[in-house]
């Protein structure tokens, strides 16, 4: 594990391997879980990093997947990092060390694995998109867009039904094993689930489902929906109760797009990272220390950013939204 | 789709004259995209009718008047100007991205069409500077899809001379004696070899008069990759490429197979015919 290079992007019998190195190499932090089985029947696998809780409180849970859409490579290559970063720091940050006796995260690295080695076989199929499904036996097409195939108002808004279709939604609502795998899997631990954040690429944008206050972060814009979305994991997870649920678009914003250069990955996974830990670091506070009170909360968060300038940034925004609308 | 156009690009010898941009003096307009907001606006404060997702369809109800800056309706105007820029001055040595939308304001005319006036900051990719410019882009609604029209002035857009370099590139190709012919620009890790940058940025600049043609306000286009370039043989001072990419609609997410013949002339005009 310390000589996996996190700053390359790994194909998928390399990021199993990993999976496994990171589990042995760090027993009191990690444990994996198969969860569910693709359409063709790979395993679907978290990593739940976590600490087990002296004071004998029921865990909270944060959900983290990545790679949904299969050519969105740096969304995979994000959750490698972000896995990398708790577990390189947790021993001497004595904030998440306790955080991770609060909290489970719970991190899928690739969703979409059919789709995702698919994007890998050549160069004509790296901005594949869907599963690698065959719905019907005389189509000519494969694939569902899985992010079109929760139970969130289903089939309605930006969606096809052509199977041919970038954004072809399935036959049903969950008729996806991956999408299916996630709304079981989450849905049976709902109530201790305090944030769903999905990780995509391209866009740098911070996106929340409807009813959300805005919120904003450094190099990201963020975008509300004023209508719940037809078959995204966000709206799914907002829908079923989790009340913080948002899709990280990460880097960039159309020069490269979803091909973006390996030597964009640390700046890609260093900014998401500041992003992804402020709204951990949040959401904890609020179920663990009720408290939102600035100072306090903010010297907390200094331990731990990898720019301490960028998080304050979130970190006071995100306090100050939900301080003045009173969100729950 | 696949469209074939012939594009006579300037490009590799350089612009003869002064190209007509128009000076604006600094503006002092309140950057409200530059860092978080303490409080943030809600919809209903922004006066902004609707905010969109990038999952939502193409029946998304129009914003009017004063748009959010970071939100789609003003983005996506945006880019269309990040389009028309790199059409009109773009060369393998000039290129164009959005940086930021300062502020935006949209009005219906009629039933003509609706106009987005913008300032901008635009991203000169090469040089890596920024220009401020505003932007006029109307879009026409009509039965048949019609191309956007805009209108630009920024600060000093070519201040930064180019001609040398597109000079020296004109010539290599020119001069080598095999033609030259690329690949999957950039790959799949996102790699392209310095000696093939001048043809991506080609690509680029070829691909921005079909994405400026085909944009509307459901739209937002980059170029994804040049799939293919590849030069062919002339028996004049042109050169020639023949070109495949593929265009990135983010909203629609479906990628467009683009096809295109590139002609570069030697008198710096720039003009583009359609078959």
């Amino acid at each position: 594990m310390e000589n996996y290079n996190y700053t390359k992007y790994h194909p998928m019998d390399e990021i199993y391997r990993w999976m496994e190195d990171v589990e042995r190499a760090n027993p009191e932090l990690v444990s994996s879980t198969i969860y569910g089985y693709t359409y063709e029947r790979r395993n679907i696998t978290l990593l739940k990093l976590g600490q087990n809780n002296t004071a004998g409180r029921e865990k909270k849970v944060i959900w983290m997947d990545c790679g949904i859409h299969a050519r969105e490579w740096i969304a995979p290559a994000f959750c490698q990092w972000f896995v990398k970063e708790i577990v390189n720091s947790y021993k001497t940050n004595e904030k998440l060390e306790q955080m991770l006796q609060n909290l489970d995260i719970y991190v899928t690295p690739v969703i979409n694995v059919d789709g995702y080695i698919f994007t890998w076989t050549n160069n004509s199929n790296r901005l594949w998109r869907k599963s690698r499904s065959q719905s019907l036996p005389n189509s000519t097409c494969y694939g569902v867009d899985l992010n079109r195939n929760f139970k969130a108002n289903w089939g309605t808004i930006g969606v096809s039904f052509d199977s041919c279709e970038n954004t072809y939604c399935g036959e049903s609502a969950g008729s996806e094993p991956e999408a299916q795998a996630v709304m079981d899997f989450v849905g049976a631990m709902v109530n201790q689930t305090l944030c769903f954040l999905t990780i995509h690429s391209a866009g740098q944008l911070i996106l929340l489902p409807y009813g959300h206050p805005e919120i904003s972060a450094p190099n990201y814009n963020e975008l509300v929906s004023v209508d719940p979305n037809s078959g995204s994991s966000r709206d799914w997870a907002r829908l079923i109760g989790i009340p913080f649920s948002y899709t990280f678009e990460l880097r960039d914003k159309g020069k490269f797009g979803h091909l973006l250069p390996e030597n964009q990955i640390q700046l890609a996974c260093e900014e998401a990272y500041v992003g992804a830990l402020s709204i951990i670091t949040y959401v904890h506070e609020k179920a663990f220390n009720n408290s939102i009170v600035s100072n306090s909360a903010a010297t907390t968060v200094k331990h731990f950013t990898l720019a301490s300038g960028i998080a304050m940034m979130i970190w006071s925004t995100i306090m100050a939204v939900f301080v003045a609308t009173g969100f729950i | 789709m696949a469209l074939r156009i012939i594009v006579i690009l300037a490009a590799l010898m350089g612009v003869t004259g002064s190209p007509t941009t128009t000076v604006r003096p600094e503006t002092s307009s309140v950057d409200t995209a530059a860092h978080p907001n303490s409080i943030p606006e809600t919809a209903e404060e922004t006066g902004q009718n609707e905010v969109f997702s990038e999952e939502e369809g193409a029946e998304d109800v129009m914003a009017t008047g004063e748009l959010n800056p970071n939100h789609y309706p003003a983005q996506r105007a945006a880019k269309v100007v990040q389009h028309y820029l790199t059409t009109r001055y773009g060369s393998p040595y000039r290129l164009f991205g959005l940086q930021r939308v300062h502020s935006g304001n949209a009005e219906d005319v009629g039933d003509s069409g609706r106009k987005y006036q913008l300032e901008i900051a635009v991203h000169e990719i090469i040089s890596n500077t920024t220009q401020k410019c505003s932007a006029e882009v109307f879009f026409p609604h009509g039965q048949k899809q019609e191309s956007p029209q805009v209108q630009a002035s920024c600060e000093e857009l070519l201040n930064i001379s180019t001609k040398a370099q597109e000079e020296a590139l004109y010539q290599q190709y020119k001069m080598n004696q095999t033609l030259i012919s690329a690949q999957n620009l950039p790959d799949s890790h996102g790699h392209i070899e310095p000696d093939t940058k001048p043809l991506w940025h080609l690509g680029i600049v070829a691909s921005s008069f079909i994405m400026l043609k085909e944009s509307n306000e459901n739209t937002l286009y980059n170029m994804a990759q040049v799939a293919n370039i590849t030069q062919l043989a002339t028996e004049n001072d042109q050169l020639k490429f023949d070109c495949h990419t593929l265009l990135h609609d983010m909203v629609s997410q479906v990628n467009t197979h683009n096809y295109e013949l590139l002609d570069a002339l030697e008198n710096g005009r720039k003009s583009k015919l359609f078959p």
